[in-house]
């Protein structure tokens, strides 16, 4: 309804998709080509480890939440051995989806059109009426189609391709940021709070390049940033700053945009933020030593970095971003707040209202970041022969440990996912 | 029924409405409660806001601030802003007491921005306290009926 009454799809020019990216630039079409996306889903979403879920999300036996691996609905559960499940939503049967509510605890899941019902780990259990099939009927080979699953530092991945690499190999030198990332919890595990969902009228990977781009954020959050105080504007100045945006290999890049802010372990002695003084007073009020309302008042406020993991999660300051891809021109986001499982109500309540103030439909950062979104789209409608510049931060950029890093404000990352992007687009 | 206190509600309702339908902003400012509480939450079977992820969860400060953003021309989600009508009917009276009165209505808001025109419905819950002949907003709680689907940016207040 809200997308443009007659979208116009551009077909790429008449050369192999190898050619329209480049080291330093993509080609428009990457944005509007209903059959460069059709692609997408098949050869990246289909043949990658794809983020499903935060442990927190299925924390019991038959806990689950539906979600997505590019365009096929899957369900994500836990079943009686504990186990992590990712089953495509889709009786055996005649095809219905067997699970309509975005999260619930279940026994088992029944299919509504003719009452097959399974088990939490997809196993065919019951078909009412079963004597018309006489023994033409082997429930063994009809289970909910079962994923392969993986896990680290508390994100669930699943894939379709049964002989990809160990999802440990993908993440490579991203685990340890995600290992960073995950002590925000301020001493607690962490846990995701409930979600902001919003879509846009625009391709997937304008989101995607987003997330590393330091550049648009004085820009387009002048509004954000004129209603916060003193303190954290100047924090959040940080285009001019030495921060930095690292290749980690595989699509994924980190950006730093807050270097004091990447190990909120460490620095513990610190002075304390003024904004956070009251709630710091608050919990030491609460009988929390020292040493604890240190902890949690360092990582309330959430980490200096944004981590982006090819193709669709990103570990994004103080929330998870996950990105869901709807057609060429159209993407749902998910703005997932992190929370202190178990921490105390102050830090938490301070966690939802900075999440409330940026993120979502009516926060002070999201609507601007989208309205950006959407002009490119809608920019990208003309100049069919014209080209997105990625060439941003090329000249300093210097090899690391890791990969290459450029300053802040480089387009580091976004070469880091389109170079992703080529190889898996190209394989054959 | 008090139909008398009811008739006063509405008419304190409907002038809240028609000042946010054209951007009286500091008027509204104006009709609140120092400790009032604007919210939109997204669950709607939820109630206690306070501790859980909403939409909107406006204080005082908060409400200055989204103000200041609307009408301030540094926002490109609001620039240009949006323009709105919203109907507000089926009150009824949920509770009252000598100090506050509660009051739920159905809220259709249309809206038309650039190119598209746009709707949202909502249940709107009035807490208001006596002040008077009229009243103060305690707490505006505003449930859309899509709440829990996703959403599109509401460059105004609901």
């Amino acid at each position: 309804m809200n997308a443009p009454a007659q979208p116009i799809h551009f077909h790429r020019p008449n050369v192999p998709v190898a050619d329209l990216v480049q080291d330093d630039k993509v080609h428009t079409s990457l944005y509007n080509d209903a059959a460069i996306f059709d692609d997408e889903m098949e050869k990246i979403f289909r043949n990658t480890w794809v983020w499903v879920a935060h442990v927190s999300e299925v924390p019991d036996v038959g806990s689950y939440k539906t979600h997505w691996v590019g365009k096929e609905p899957v369900i994500v559960v836990r079943d009686r051995k504990k186990q992590v499940r990712v089953l495509l939503n889709r009786c055996r049967h005649r095809a219905a989806t067997v699970c309509e509510h975005k999260k619930g605890k279940a026994n088992t899941f029944v299919c509504p059109y003719h009452g097959w019902s399974y088990a939490l780990d997809g196993s065919l259990r019951g078909v009412p009426h079963p004597e018309s099939y006489g023994d033409i009927l082997d429930k063994a080979e009809l289970p909910l189609v079962n994923l392969r699953v993986e896990e680290y530092a508390g994100m669930i991945f699943a894939t379709f391709k049964d002989d990809i690499e160990p999802l440990a190999d993908y993440l490579g030198p991203a685990k340890k940021w995600m290992d960073l990332f995950m002590k925000q919890g301020g001493g607690f595990p962490i846990k995701v709070g409930g979600e902001h969902r919003f879509r846009f009228p625009g391709n997937w990977k304008i989101q995607l390049e987003n997330t590393t781009d330091a550049y648009h954020f004085p820009l387009v959050h002048r509004s954000f940033l004129h209603s916060v105080d003193k303190q954290t504007e100047e924090m959040l100045d940080f285009v001019t700053g030495k921060g930095f945006v690292e290749d980690l290999g595989n699509g994924h890049s980190v950006m730093v945009m807050i270097p004091e802010l990447i190990d909120l372990e460490a620095d513990l002695d610190k002075p304390i933020p003024t904004k956070y003084e009251e709630l710091a007073q608050q919990l030491r009020d609460e009988g929390h030593d020292e040493a604890k309302v240190r902890k949690i008042v360092r990582a309330v406020g959430g980490s200096g970095f944004n981590l982006n993991l090819f193709p669709n999660i990103a570990c994004s300051m103080a929330f998870f971003r996950v990105l869901q891809p709807v057609s060429v021109d159209e993407t749902e986001i998910h703005h997932s707040v992190i929370l202190m499982d178990g921490g105390p109500a102050e830090g938490n309540r301070a966690r939802l209202r900075m999440h409330e103030h940026f993120q979502g439909p009516m926060g002070f950062g999201t609507p601007d970041d989208s309205e950006a979104w959407e002009r490119v789209q809608a920019g990208a409608r003309a100049g069919r022969d014209l080209w997105v510049l990625l060439n941003r931060g090329l000249p300093l950029e210097k090899k690391t440990d890791d990969g290459v890093a450029g300053d802040v404000s480089a387009e580091t990352g976004m070469r880091a996912a389109y170079r992703q992007w080529k190889k898996m687009m190209t394989a054959a | 029924m008090n139909i008398e206190l009811l008739n006063r509600a509405a008419a304190f309702i409907w002038a809240e409405s028609d000042m946010l339908d054209h951007t009286e902003y500091d008027d509204w400012l104006k009709l609140w409660a120092p400790d009032g509480v604007y919210v939109i939450p997204i669950d709607p079977t939820e109630t206690d806001f306070e501790n859980t992820l909403n939409y909107a969860y406006d204080d005082s400060h908060m409400r200055e601030k989204r103000v200041a953003r609307l009408v301030g021309g540094e926002a490109i989600s609001s620039a240009p802003v949006a323009r709105t009508v919203r109907s507000v009917s089926r009150l009824r009276l949920l509770a009252e007491d000598a100090q506050l009165v509660t009051v739920r209505c159905a809220q259709d808001l249309r809206e038309f921005r650039k190119d598209r025109f746009r709707q949202h419905t909502s249940d709107v819950t009035y807490e208001l306290l006596r002040e008077g002949d009229s009243f103060r907003i305690k707490r505006k709680i505003v449930q859309l009926i899509n709440s829990t689907d996703t959403l599109t940016a509401v460059g105004y207040i609901l």
